[in-house]
């Protein structure tokens, strides 16, 4: 089966960063209530502002369920840990508009690294939101940390 | 009764008492559905019937020739169309009626199973408040027995599918009644041990599910009644799961309502039943409100129907009515003893499968005695998710997740799991195909064969 690339097995077996860490600024638990999918999810931000000055130096986290949902959320906390908010954002709308796109949108590897693998997901609406519980939580952490990723900006038009 | 052996020693042919293989060709040939594709031309194996039936033609047919001869809003005007429907629709609860053994006046049709219970639960909470004419018009006593207030008690069990568990969690928060549960044991059937401690004179309302969506246990209603009597408690049973597989008769039972959906036994989308003791129907408020359920409005206050009307508030789902009548008739035809070996034979045969099977765990009682026709089971190792992918991806539809019951499965120390349901037009070959689909998965993720 496409779906299940090698990466998302290998993530979902061994998550990079997992477990949950001290100190930090803000932590969310989001639950795919379709399947019972539950990300607990810390971030520690470093720098000012909503951009380029501010660092996720920390993305810490414990995550139950499938495997989609679990190597997504490694995924995103590899590409992540010790990245700028700008990055944040930027991979943040190039995954859900892959994930989003019912197949028609591949990913660039150059934006979302391992993020590719998850390419094929997009042609199963079910599990979408599976891929995307890791990247949600991610968002809502930093919005209550005061930081906004998840706004559409002109910029996730090139994506879409 | 049961056939224990059934399919799984006779290997894909006959079960005493359940169907032959023409008579499961026959059965296929009306469920036009059964005949499609999917992911790339794999035949459809559909194992997820619990979570909702097909409708065979004679369902579609019956539902069609309504909108095609009948349509009209029933109950309202007095030409002929409006006529011959509004006999349709009646002819429905009759015939819904005489499939559970009970008169056509304690028929009530719903939107499905949820709305049933909801419609109970809102008339406690209207009883407490003194609305929906449990003052005097349509109702005798103020309040009388459905009046809940702090010190009352309503125990479901954690058994219960989210229909029969947060409409009384919502009931006893609006009306300061408690909230108790009769708690799964173990091997996942309900525990009864400390049934005295729990079922007390402060219990109003006893609700439970016949047969568990997820495992299968089919609980004892008798038992469960009778205690429930002696402590005067109404007893409100949740039969999604029993009235599609099991020959029903409500006065049997004993329980005093039954709520199930007309989805889950071939009948249409869109109508369920509550069935409910025409004394308590007498008594009990109303829920919704509106146009066809009145008897007397003024611009102050309003009087209502005698039931079942009083219940149905507005245009009521009359085509679907007549389809859920076609549905009994057709299960009626194959007859619910057969449809029930039947689909315990499969079950059976997938037990028997899975247990060849060390990656597997199934959930629920070792004793067969206990288990219905749903199976579920967890891969250790391998999230249910994962697991209904792989099957998907033969054409293998089963449900995956809490299915609506995360209490039960959180008991069970399980955050999800795969079950697979049976119907009337499920065969041997497809529990074959499920188990064939199902040994990809230690392949695919890697596990270790112990
Ligand atoms: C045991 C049980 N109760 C209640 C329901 C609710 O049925 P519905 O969603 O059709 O109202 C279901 C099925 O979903 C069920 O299996």
């Amino acid at each position: 089966m496409d779906l299940y690339q090698q990466i998302i097995l290998d993530h979902s077996k061994r998550p990079v960063g997992a477990g949950l860490r001290e100190p930090f600024d803000a932590e969310v638990h989001h639950v795919n209530p379709t399947c019972g999918d539950e990300v607990t999810l810390r971030v520690t931000v470093t720098g000012e502002g909503n951009g380029e000055a501010a660092e996720l130096t920390d993305i810490s986290y414990l995550a139950q369920g499938c495997s989609i949902s679990v190597a997504s959320t490694s995924v995103m906390a590899e590409e992540l840990t010790g990245a700028g908010i700008t990055q944040a954002r930027e991979e943040y709308h190039a995954m859900k508009a892959m994930l989003t796109s019912r197949g028609q949108i591949q990913g660039d590897d150059d934006v979302i690294g391992d993020g590719v693998a998850f390419a094929g997901v997009s042609q199963y609406p079910a599990r979408v939101k599976c891929a995307l519980l890791g990247w949600t939580a991610l968002a809502d952490a930093l919005a209550r940390r005061g930081i906004d990723i998840a706004a559409e900006t002109s910029t996730d038009k090139d994506h879409s | 009764m049961r056939l224990r052996d059934g399919y799984a020693v006779t290997n894909g042919t006959l079960a005493a008492g359940g169907f032959s293989a023409a008579e499961l060709d026959q059965i296929r040939a009306d469920f036009p559905i059964l005949g499609r594709t999917v992911r790339g031309g794999k035949p459809l194996v559909y194992l997820d019937s619990g979570a909702t039936s097909h409708k065979p033609r004679q369902v579609l047919d019956a539902e069609r020739d309504f909108y095609e001869r009948l349509n009209s809003a029933v109950h309202r005007g007095a030409h002929q169309l409006s006529e011959e429907g509004t006999d349709a629709y009646e002819a429905a609860r009759h015939t819904v009626a005489r499939f559970i053994g009970a008169g056509a006046d304690e028929i009530i049709f719903t939107r499905n199973a949820t709305e049933a219970i909801n419609l109970v639960a809102y008339a406690f909470s209207n009883a407490t408040s003194g609305g929906g004419g449990s003052g005097g018009a349509g109702g005798s006593s103020a309040g009388g027995r459905f009046a809940l207030g702090p010190g009352d008690e309503v125990l479901i069990t954690e058994m219960e599918h989210h229909a029969n568990l947060v409409p009384w969690q919502e009931l006893c928060r609006r009306t300061g009644a408690t909230l108790k549960w009769i708690p799964l044991a173990p091997d996942g059937t309900l525990d009864l041990s400390s049934l005295d401690s729990r079922l007390t004179p402060a219990t109003k309302v006893l609700a439970f599910t016949h047969v568990s969506n997820v495992l299968g246990v089919v609980n004892p209603v008798a038992e469960l009644t009778a205690r429930a009597r002696a402590v005067g408690a109404l007893v409100v049973l949740d039969a999604c799961q029993s009235v599609p597989h099991l020959p029903i008769d409500v006065a049997e039972l004993g329980v005093d309502f039954l709520a199930f959906s007309g989805h889950k036994m071939f009948g249409p989308l869109g109508v369920g039943v509550l069935w409910g003791r025409p004394e308590l129907l007498d008594e009990m408020p109303v829920f919704l409100t509106g146009g066809s359920m009145i008897e007397l409005v003024t611009m102050g206050e309003s009087t209502y129907a005698p039931a079942p009307q009083k219940f149905e508030a507005g245009v009521p789902v009359a085509a679907q009515a007549v389809g859920l009548a076609a549905a009994c008739d057709y299960l009626s035809a194959l007859g619910m003893d057969r449809v029930h070996s039947h689909e315990t034979a499969l079950a059976d045969r997938l037990r028997i499968g899975l247990a060849r099977r060390p990656w597997v765990r199934v959930l629920g009682p070792t004793d067969p005695a206990e288990q219905g026709a749903v199976v579920a089971f967890v891969v250790d190792g391998v999230h249910p998710h994962d697991v209904g992918q792989v099957l998907d991806d033969a054409g293998v539809a089963v449900r995956v997740g809490h299915h609506c019951a995360w209490p039960l499965h959180r008991a069970l120390g399980v955050t999800a799991s795969t079950r697979a349901s049976f119907a009337a037009y499920s065969t041997p070959g497809e529990v074959d195909a499920l188990l064939a689909a199902l040994d990809r998965v230690p392949v695919i993720f890697g596990l270790e064969a112990s």
